[in-house]
């Protein structure tokens, strides 16, 4: 077996050079200062490294202060969404060499919650919304004793929706959403549609009614924001259209 | 500081918190304590899948499945514990089922199943299709499900909470759970949760590890709370190094890549494994692959100009097969590598990846403070603990498993030991040790940094006391752990603030890494022999006769203050495997 395109990629790794490239930081720390103010860090990176690795590196080797959260670092766990260069990403899915770094790349906090510190945010309403759609399987009568059935076809019904990491990155890239934090915004919606469309629940006439809230997926402007930001790859608009369209039809 | 009085305390917010948290909350008034938010748990990275015996694809049963974890873990696990893992299994798996768990499903709509390393039919016959699952993020499904039925049953969180202590109060001379001492980290408050139980549920420790699947928050932040308080460690030095992480970064690239056919080849497009493992070949245990991995590199047949690593070769399957069985591990190639799995192998090297040793328990989830005595009112569970049911090595798809099955019954052992108990006097000044060492570090002027500390570990960890260790390697590592530990006291944190201090956090979990690693250099120096994942170039083979016993490792401090490390041994339970050579 031979991989001329590898072999050729690792000798481009070896010599691999790094580059000096300039952080703008969004900072705030309300112990310090009740007004955020941009920061600039350069630093000396691998372009193929992480924006994650760069917060670390400033944070291990020059300001200790600087303050987001992280945990995994490679995009499961959702902890790290944030706005670089204006836009949605996680920080440890989104590599230096792709958002071009012979310019100040920026990175602040997500828009439309609180920010708490740097680049963390009050978690609690997006959650909140989370809980507000009931997230669970609810279904009625006596338990099979084995597994419940669903076909392969009825599995697949639901299968985009299932990935969401709960990383606010949707949520916090809609225009409804920064302007009216009531809007349940669209990670609650791709969680209510992971249930809707499961073939073994039996709540979705009342997940329905949830949504058709005044604050529910009405107010959803299709503007594909939270499509755009899903580091999912989930087809969020595509499943906020679909509650629409089972509150039109009821059916689902 | 605040005092906070509940039934039953969880410590981790994981699939084995989580578990535990359902049954606790349906009996006894819980919290749950979690340094994350819950759904940020590492236990989401899992991929591959969580074994049972439902034999819905071919024939199985769990007197096999029992077989193999006992195989697989070299003969130390212990086999009452590995009976009740493999039984429970498949009620653990409809358990999720009924929660709203979305496993993969065969054409007649039944969980779909399928092979892994080390699982077998008939007593290692050939492999079996025993893994239940969720293309290739089953943990993530996992994670969610729990979260998910936590909602539903209204379980009460403490979401960025750090425990940093475990309360114990002597009762008639017997030590007695009393409750933890948490850390606010929005506000820099201490809490003390006094509780009737308690159970640790808070994960492993790999990143004293540089190249590691684990997670950055992965300190061994329970493990060191209890050792701390004179509880012992089992089996400490058995740490898993997963064959296949993402060449450097260590990022996971699952089993269940092999188990679809994925195969590993040296830098002659050789598939090497099967000389190394002519019956499970790429599908052999993860201690004995990943050993070939570091043998085919060691002898010069390793890939790239400096011959580091090896590929997984997924070439060979249909893009079809990948986008739906393994679409989340392709895409980190895509991502972090730059490489197209439908056409190129994937460059890949062991990654540390899991703890088999911990916080002892019995099969109930209680802790114990020697060979047989547990301590009322403390338990634990998952890679936190060590029941030992995946021994000197765990074979892949049992930890999602254990956290189900075990996190399930401590849940439930934790709730019923609250009913029928009271709250046990807190401690005098009980946040003592919290507030002193928060105060410390946020006081200190020291000249030492910790993420300076903190590489020169995950360094000396790497090189001396990996995959392959011998004496003069290990004593390195003892030798660089004690200078970094005496340096340690030395250091000083930049953020002297209360609101959000993730400086100050990263400085204590430092010292928990510090106090671990030195347990787990000290076990694997004494142990002289090769099982599993503890691999000894100078005593290669097992010797049953003077270690098949399990390592328990105490903190001494001595009257001058200074502290040592003592091991004692505890027998492996056996019931009916006698050991065999293990081949695969």
């Amino acid at each position: 077996m031979t991989a001329p395109t590898l072999e050729k990629r690792e000798a481009g790794f070896a010599d691999s050079p790094y580059i000096t490239a300039t952080f703008r930081i969004r900072r705030f720390n309300p112990e310090v200062s009740e007004h955020a103010v941009w920061e600039d860090f350069q630093i000396e990176i691998d372009p193929k490294e992480r924006v994650l690795d760069a917060l670390h590196k400033i944070k291990w080797d020059v300001d200790g202060s600087l303050t987001f959260r992280r945990s995994c670092a490679h995009g499961i766990c959702g902890s790290d969404a944030m706005r670089i260069n204006g836009k949605n990403r996680l920080a440890c899915k989104t590599l230096i060499k792709d958002i071009n770094p012979e310019k100040p790349i920026t990175v602040e906090a997500i828009k439309g919650l609180t920010v708490l510190k740097d680049l963390v945010v009050d978690m609690e309403p997006f959650f909140q919304a989370y809980r507000d759609v009931m997230p669970f399987l609810i279904t009625k009568g006596n338990e099979p004793t084995r597994e419940r059935l669903q076909s392969a076809e009825d599995r697949e019904r639901f299968d985009d929706t299932t990935k969401c990491i709960l990383c606010a990155a949707c949520t916090s890239s809609c225009p409804v959403f920064w302007n009216d934090g009531q809007y349940f915004g669209p990670a609650a919606i791709v969680n209510a549609h992971r249930f809707i469309f499961d073939s073994r629940d039996e709540a979705g006439e009342q997940r329905l009614e949830i949504l058709n809230d005044k604050d529910g997926v009405w107010r959803c402007r299709t503007t594909f924001n939270c499509t755009d930001a899903c580091p999912r790859g989930i087809e969020v608009t595509k499943a906020i259209q679909e509650v629409k369209r089972a509150l039109i039809t009821r059916r689902f | 500081m605040k005092i906070h009085k509940y039934d039953t305390v969880i410590v981790g917010a994981g699939g084995a918190g989580m578990r535990a948290a359902i049954e606790s909350t349906k009996r006894s008034r819980t919290a749950v304590l979690t340094k994350l938010y819950p759904t940020r748990s590492h236990t989401g990275a899992a991929q591959g899948g969580m074994a049972a015996a439902l034999a819905n694809v071919e024939e199985d049963n769990w007197e096999w499945h029992t077989f193999d974890t006992v195989k697989g873990g070299d003969y130390l696990v212990d086999q009452d514990a590995a009976e009740i893992l493999a039984k429970e299994a498949i009620d653990a798996v409809l358990d999720l089922e009924k929660m709203g768990l979305p496993f993969n499903r065969t054409p007649d709509g039944t969980i779909d199943q399928r092979r892994f390393g080390g699982h077998s039919r008939n007593h290692g016959e050939a492999p079996v299709r025993r893994s239940c699952y969720a293309a290739d993020r089953t943990g993530h499904m996992i994670l969610q499900t729990l979260y998910q039925n936590c909602v539903k049953e209204g379980v009460e969180f403490f979401n960025e909470f750090y425990v940093l202590d475990q309360l114990i109060t002597e009762v008639d001379g017997v030590k007695t759970s009393a409750g933890v001492v948490a850390y606010e980290l929005a506000t820099g408050e201490i809490h003390v949760f006094q509780a009737k139980a308690v159970i640790y549920a808070s994960g492993g420790t790999g990143k004293f590890f540089k190249v590691t699947s684990n997670a950055h928050t992965l300190t061994g932040d329970g493990q060191a709370a209890c050792y701390r308080r004179g509880l012992p460690l089992e089996d400490m030095e058995f740490f898993q190094f997963h064959p296949t992480g993402i060449w450097r970064m260590g990022i996971l690239l699952t089993e269940g890549a092999r188990g679809e056919g994925g195969i590993l080849r040296n830098k002659d497009g050789e598939r090497f494994m099967e000389k190394y493992a002519p019956v499970m070949k790429d599908l052999a245990s993860r201690d004995v692959v990943s050993r070939s991995i570091y043998t085919e590199i060691r002898e010069g047949r390793g890939c790239g100009p400096e011959g580091d690593h090896v590929y997984l070769d997924l070439t060979h399957l249909p893009p079809e097969q990948l986008d739906a069985k393994l679409p989340d591990i392709t895409e980190f190639a895509r991502t972090y590598l730059g490489i197209e799995p439908y056409t190129d192998p994937i460059p890949i090297q062991p990654t540390a990846h899991y703890a088999m040793g911990g916080i002892p328990t019995n099969v109930e989830g209680e802790v114990l403070r020697d060979n047989t005595t547990v301590v009322p009112g403390l338990y634990a569970a998952g890679e936190v603990a060590c029941v030992s049911v995946h021994g000197a090595n765990r074979l892949g798809t049992n930890s999602l498993l254990d956290i189900n099955v075990f996190g399930k019954r401590a849940g439930i052992a934790a709730a019923e030991y609250s009913a029928k108990s009271d709250y046990v006097d807190l401690p005098e000044n009980p946040a003592s040790f919290v507030a002193e060492q928060v105060e410390r570090l946020r006081n200190s002027t020291g000249s030492e940094r910790v993420s300076v500390l903190r590489k020169e570990l995950q360094e000396t960890m790497d090189a001396n006391v990996m995959v392959f260790r011998t004496e003069q390697t290990i004593k390195t590592a003892v030798e660089k752990i004690a200078e970094l530990r005496e340096r340690y006291l030395n250091v000083s944190i930049q953020d002297k603030g209360k609101r959000f201090n993730t400086d100050l956090l990263e400085a204590i979990e430092l010292g928990n890494l510090l106090d671990l690693a030195e347990v787990m250099a000290v076990s694997a120096l004494a142990r002289k022999e090769s099982r599993g994942g503890h691999y000894r170039e100078d005593f290669p083979n097992r010797d049953d006769v003077n270690f098949m016993r399990h390592t328990m490792a105490y903190r001494e401090v001595g009257d001058d203050g200074t502290q040592s490390i003592r091991l004692d041994y505890k027998p492996v339970v056996q019931t009916r495997y006698q050991p065999m050579e293990r081949k695969y």
